[in-house]
């Protein structure tokens, strides 16, 4: 088999240690101060793509993200992780699923991959869209939630992670893949990558160049979960079933 | 390593904090053909900053020009200030001390500051490493300092070498920096190893907790700072609270208490939690909510404590040195202030030599020297140390004494020797409810399987004698509850949660046998502070 490209998208999201919280006026997520990763996903995405090319079965790695001008530092961090060059689709507006599938197409046709690997989902908004979106607009196969991955004669062999356990699926290149928790570890960065990645190739497009103006998602509010109201201890069963009548329980 | 594959550069700053990036910034400016590399222990700039903080904008002005248009995530004049004696009941207004008025000073986030800073200094060509710790010193054949090592990634709880296993690389610099913040552990390291600290007094510090709230509309008066003496703490612990207004309905909450006390059943963090009872402040926080929390060790030993700062191949600038104002409880300023003294004298002159003399006769140094003696004074409790400060004051530091600190481990009195009644309490209603609820808001981050951090030297004295006469204090000093003796089995014994550090280095100070080492963990583990 010839050496693949592969795309990797990756996302900028709050980072999965920090206690998510709503802006004071629920329009948002707030970020102020707030530590902002790559999707943990996403890593693991990269790191399987960055062990195909190092087996020599795929050439360069490419990844992708669509995010606001601060997410260059998250794209620095996966130059630094391997990847061979990157793209940066800035925009400061809030893209949902099907934008960013409809601009991972476009890249697609463009850098013409055998492979692309994003994240099951992203932790910030837990759509898990993306990846079977871009299969459906591409028109080609997809594996999701994949926690083993092998290439061999133009194929892809998965092993998903399923309700019922695991499912092993085969499907033909050009292909989707997006990736469970168990897939790998993502490797460490190395201080001397940090300087290699600061010459890669970061190209920047905005947004706009892409044509997308479709109505995506609208969000009218963010709520934080209902709190759970204090429990209460109940001394025998006639006291059980009287508290659950009043409440028109029974 | 092979020496190949280590990185050079001229100069290697080891912490992200003011001094550290008021240097590396001041360097290149100066100097632009120098290399000049930062290692910050943080995954990200700011992430483990901790301050009040009420600043003086001076140095602020002249590295970052501009910086009052276009704000910080946290940035507010001060626009009154009031100190307090608080009772069990009542809040009794006192004078302002002098040092401690606040006029044409800010209210900001030092996390916010140090980003800033950041990205000031990357934009010269400062390569800034957020992640990476610096681990253990390097020497040269002639006994010189010659940069760190980083320290090691995926090891296991174990120390073996784990699946993604990845050796600490070696960053050797013509010449060293040190600008770990309090109680740094490479400082620590270096002070010992050079003597730096002869012949001075010994350094003392205190633990300062803090948490950033957001509150229900309308309760706040942006620039309103507000400080305290008195309850919850025994007359004979020097230690306050303070209270910082700031906009959006933000307000920031802290306590500090000095760890030379001498009681172990003292608790800092319950008296922080008692303090936001208090009848003025608890109506502020019903209702709230915390945004971020932690906790991190001020230097307070001043003049008298402060080693020689420089060492063949390095030097120590900021509170790594032990700069802090005391009694202005201050110490921005004065780590910007070093950091660009120290990078003025690499400059002018290309080597550490020289430094120690440069500092105590700048402006800096100067301002240190005056307000020696103030915070000794409170040893003799807090009436004394506060007619002392006055005096002090009046004199402006002319006094022809210097009075000198104790060590803070020595000071505990065994369990029951300690005479005194300790304030009444008050039942807490506020969040957090323990320390585990604290550190939830740290957003800590610690790979689990990694070695423990905090080394206890003889884990068998905890439950023995640390047991009988002391009653383990680690268990109510630490404000993260990393510190646990648990009964199983065969016994009882010391049980290191290592997880829920949060890198503010009290039990490295505290501990009465003096055997608890903090060293950095794996890169970018501890907390992620949003704007403290
Ligand atoms: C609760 C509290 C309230 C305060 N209030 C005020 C105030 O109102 N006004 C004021 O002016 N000052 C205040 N201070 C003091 C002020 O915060 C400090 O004096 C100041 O931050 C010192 O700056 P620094 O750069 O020396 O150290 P730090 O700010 O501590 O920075 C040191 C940096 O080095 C990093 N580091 C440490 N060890 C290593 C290592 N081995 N490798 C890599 N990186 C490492 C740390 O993560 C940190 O980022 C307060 C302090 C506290 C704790």
């Amino acid at each position: 088999m010839n050496p693949i490209k592969i795309l990797v998208a990756a996302k900028r999201v709050v980072d999965y240690n920090v206690r998510v919280r709503l802006k004071p006026d629920h329009s948002g997520i707030a970020t102020d101060g707030v530590k902002m990763s790559v999707n943990p996903f996403d890593e693991i995405a990269l790191e399987e793509a960055l062990r195909i090319r190092e087996r020599g079965e795929a050439s360069q790695v490419v990844v992708a993200t669509v995010g606001p001008h601060e997410a260059e530092a998250q794209i620095r961090s996966l130059l630094a992780m391997g990847a061979d060059r990157a793209i940066h689709i800035e925009t400061t507006r809030e893209t949902g699923p099907l934008e960013v599938a409809h601009v991972l197409l476009q890249l697609v046709r463009e850098i013409e991959p055998g492979l692309v690997i994003l994240g099951k989902q992203a932790i910030d908004d837990d759509c898990g869209q993306v990846g079977p979106m871009l299969a459906a607009l591409w028109g080609r196969p997809q594996a999701t939630f994949v926690s083993k991955l092998t290439l061999a004669g133009g194929c892809a062999q998965a092993v998903r992670e399923v309700d019922h356990g695991l499912e092993t699926v085969e499907v033909d290149l050009p292909a989707v893949i997006t990736t469970d928790l168990r897939l790998n570890t993502p490797r460490f960065i190395k201080m001397p990558d940090i300087m290699k990645a600061r010459q890669k190739p970061l190209e920047k497009r905005p947004f706009e160049t892409f044509g997308i103006d479709f109505p995506s998602l609208v969000v009218e509010s963010y709520l934080p979960p209902p709190e759970r109201e204090a429990g209460l201890r109940v001394e025998s069963v006639s006291e059980l079933v009287t508290q659950l009548r009043d409440r028109g329980v029974l | 390593m092979s020496d190949s594959e280590a990185l050079r550069y001229d100069v290697l700053v080891v912490g992200a904090g003011p001094a550290g990036l008021a240097c590396a910034l001041t360097l290149k400016t100066l100097k632009p053909s120098l290399s000049v590399a930062v290692l910050e222990k943080a995954a990200s700039l700011g992430a483990q900053s901790l301050s009040g903080a009420v600043i003086e904008p001076t140095h602020v002005d002249r590295l970052l020009p501009g910086w009052r248009k276009e704000p910080l995530d946290i940035q507010v004049p001060v626009s009154a200030d009031r100190f307090l004696y608080l009772g069990y009941r009542r809040a009794l207004r006192l004078p302002t001390p002098p040092q401690m008025h606040n006029a044409g000073n800010w209210i900001i986030s030092l996390g916010a500051l140090v980003r800033r800073l950041g990205s000031a200094a990357e934009a010269l060509g400062v390569e800034i490493f957020p992640g990476f710790p610096a681990a253990e010193p390097l020497w040269d054949n002639g006994g010189a300092l010659a940069g760190v090592r980083v320290g090691d990634f995926g090891r296991t709880r174990e120390g073996a070498v784990g699946p993604n296993f990845s050796p600490g690389v070696e960053v050797r610099a013509g010449v060293t920096i040190v600008a770990e913040g309090c109680r740094g552990s490479l400082a620590k390291t270096l002070i010992r190893h050079y003597g730096l600290d002869q012949g001075k007094s010994p350094q003392t510090y205190a633990l300062g907790m803090k948490e950033l709230w957001q509150l229900p509309p309308g309760r706040t008066i942006p620039g309103s700072v507000f400080h305290t003496i008195g309850w919850p703490l025994p007359t004979d612990l020097y230690g306050g609270g303070f209270v910082y207004h700031l906009d959006r309905d933000r307000l920031a909450v802290g306590f500090v208490v000095g760890l030379d006390y001498v009681d172990p059943d003292f608790s800092p963090f319950e008296a922080f939690q008692q303090f936001k009872h208090h009848p003025m402040l608890m109506p502020l926080f019903q209702g709230g909510e915390i945004l971020s929390a932690g906790a991190r060790s001020l230097v307070e030993g001043g003049y008298p404590a402060l080693p020689t700062l420089e060492m063949p191949g390095g030097l120590l600038v900021g509170d790594a040195a032990g700069t802090l104002n005391v009694p202005k409880i201050k110490g921005v300023h004065m780590a910007l202030g070093s950091g660009i003294q120290a990078a003025e004298h690499l400059v002018r002159t290309g080597s550490p030599t020289g430094f120690d003399q440069s500092f105590r006769r700048s402006d800096v140094g100067r301002e240190l020297w005056r307000v020696r003696n103030i915070r000794p004074g409170f040893r003799a409790g807090l009436w004394a140390g506060l007619a002392n400060a006055a005096f002090e004051t009046v004199m402006g530091g002319r006094t022809p004494w210097t009075l000198s600190n104790a060590e803070d481990w020595k000071s505990l009195r065994p369990r029951g020797a300690v005479r005194g009644k300790n304030p009444r309490t008050r039942t807490r209603t506020l969040p957090p409810r323990d320390r585990l609820a604290f550190v939830d808001s740290a957003a800590l981050h610690h790979e689990e399987n990694q070695p423990v951090h905090l080394r206890v030297a003889d884990p068998a004295l905890c439950v023995s004698e640390c047991s009988t006469r002391f009653g383990n204090p680690c268990t109510r000093f630490c404000p993260a509850g990393v510190y646990e003796i648990v009964t199983d089995g065969g016994g009882s014994r010391l049980q290191i949660n290592a997880a829920n550090c949060v890198h503010c280095k009290a039990c490295d100070i505290k501990d009465p046998f003096e055997q608890i080492t903090w060293v950095p963990p794996e890169g970018g583990s501890g907390p992620n502070y949003a704007n403290l």
